[in-house]
């Protein structure tokens, strides 16, 4: 199934929240929810189906990815992800 | 007993030797965002970390191993405080102080979230210091330090995180380094 596109991908069940100021791009999260994020020209995680600016800080995931979701979160080397509510 | 007490105490500190250089490889390896081969990055940092609690496994069977050993006459305090051994307490002392710097440096790390980036960027910095010291009590310490094996594996230890280092500090190390500088100039 494609899922990426916002609406594909359906309601939000939480946001995943970017810290800006403290991600390197280092692409770990991209790998691990390659539905929902591709990396741009400088390696940053950037949200599909939503433009060239992406999701911005906040990216809505759906019920079935917030497992990989939370392991994102508890791997980013840089501590740059939380979990909140939408 | 004490013999073979000896023999695991020392064939369970080149494990560890070992792997806490895999780790430290892998840790580099980590921190430029690169995947290794087909392995993506996130089994990279998982190994990284896997790799070092088994190092810390084996230094664990090392130190209580070589407790019942008469010739090294271990005290408690000497698994604490550096230096104060009584064979060779120099050399000791450098295998106490890298205990030492390994529980913060593991504790901090699994505790990322609770100390924050800081303290655990911080506190890892001390590998760079944990593992020479940790080579050099190998072989200011080990019994087997005439042995070639031995030889040709501090070599191979040493020539490998040495290499690491080089790449470390080269440009480009940085997965996106070349177009993010490029682009910003
Ligand atoms: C036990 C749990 C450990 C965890 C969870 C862990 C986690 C990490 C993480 C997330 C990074 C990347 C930091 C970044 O990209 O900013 C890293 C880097 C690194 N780690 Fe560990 N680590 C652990 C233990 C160790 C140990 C015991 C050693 C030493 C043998 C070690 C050596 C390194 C090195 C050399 C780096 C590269 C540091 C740099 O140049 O910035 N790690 N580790
Ligand atoms: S894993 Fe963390 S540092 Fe890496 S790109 Fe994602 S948010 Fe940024």
């Amino acid at each position: 199934m494609n899922l990426r596109t916002p609406e594909a991908r359906g309601p939000a069940a939480a946001l995943l929240h970017i810290d800006w100021t403290r991600c390197d791009g280092r692409g770990l999260c991209t790998e691990i929810l390659p539905e929902l994020l591709a990396r741009d020209d400088w390696g940053y995680p950037l949200a599909y189906g939503y433009g060239s600016a992406g999701a911005g800080s906040n990216v809505p995931v759906p019920d079935t990815l917030l497992a990989a979701a939370a392991d994102a979160v508890s791997l980013c080397p840089r501590q740059a992800l939380t979990l909140v509510d939408p | 007993m004490n013999e073979a007490l000896w023999a695991l105490g020392r064939g369970t500190g080149v494990v560890s030797l070992a792997l806490f250089t895999v780790s430290v490889l892998l840790g580099i390896l980590n921190r430029s965002g690169r995947p290794l081969f087909t392995l993506p990055r996130f089994s990279v940092a998982l190994v990284h970390r896997n790799v070092a609690l088994l190092a810390t496994a084996f230094l664990a069977i090392h130190l209580v191993t070589l407790f019942g050993d008469s010739y090294a006459q271990l005290r408690l305090v000497d698994f604490v405080v550096p230096f104060l051994g009584a064979a060779k307490p120099f050399w000791l002392g450098l295998g106490t102080l890298a205990v030492d710097l390994m529980l913060a440096i593991v504790i901090t790390a699994l505790l990322r979230g609770v100390v924050g980036v800081r303290v655990f960027k911080a506190v890892h910095w001390l590998t760079y210091l944990m593992w020479p010291v940790a080579l050099l009590h190998s072989i200011g310490n080990g019994t087997d330090v005439g042995q070639t094996w031995f030889i040709a594996f501090a070599a191979t230890c040493s020539i490998a995180v040495v290499a690491a280092l080089v790449w470390r500090l080269s440009r480009g190390f940085i997965e996106y380094q070349n177009v993010r500088v490029e682009r910003a100039s």
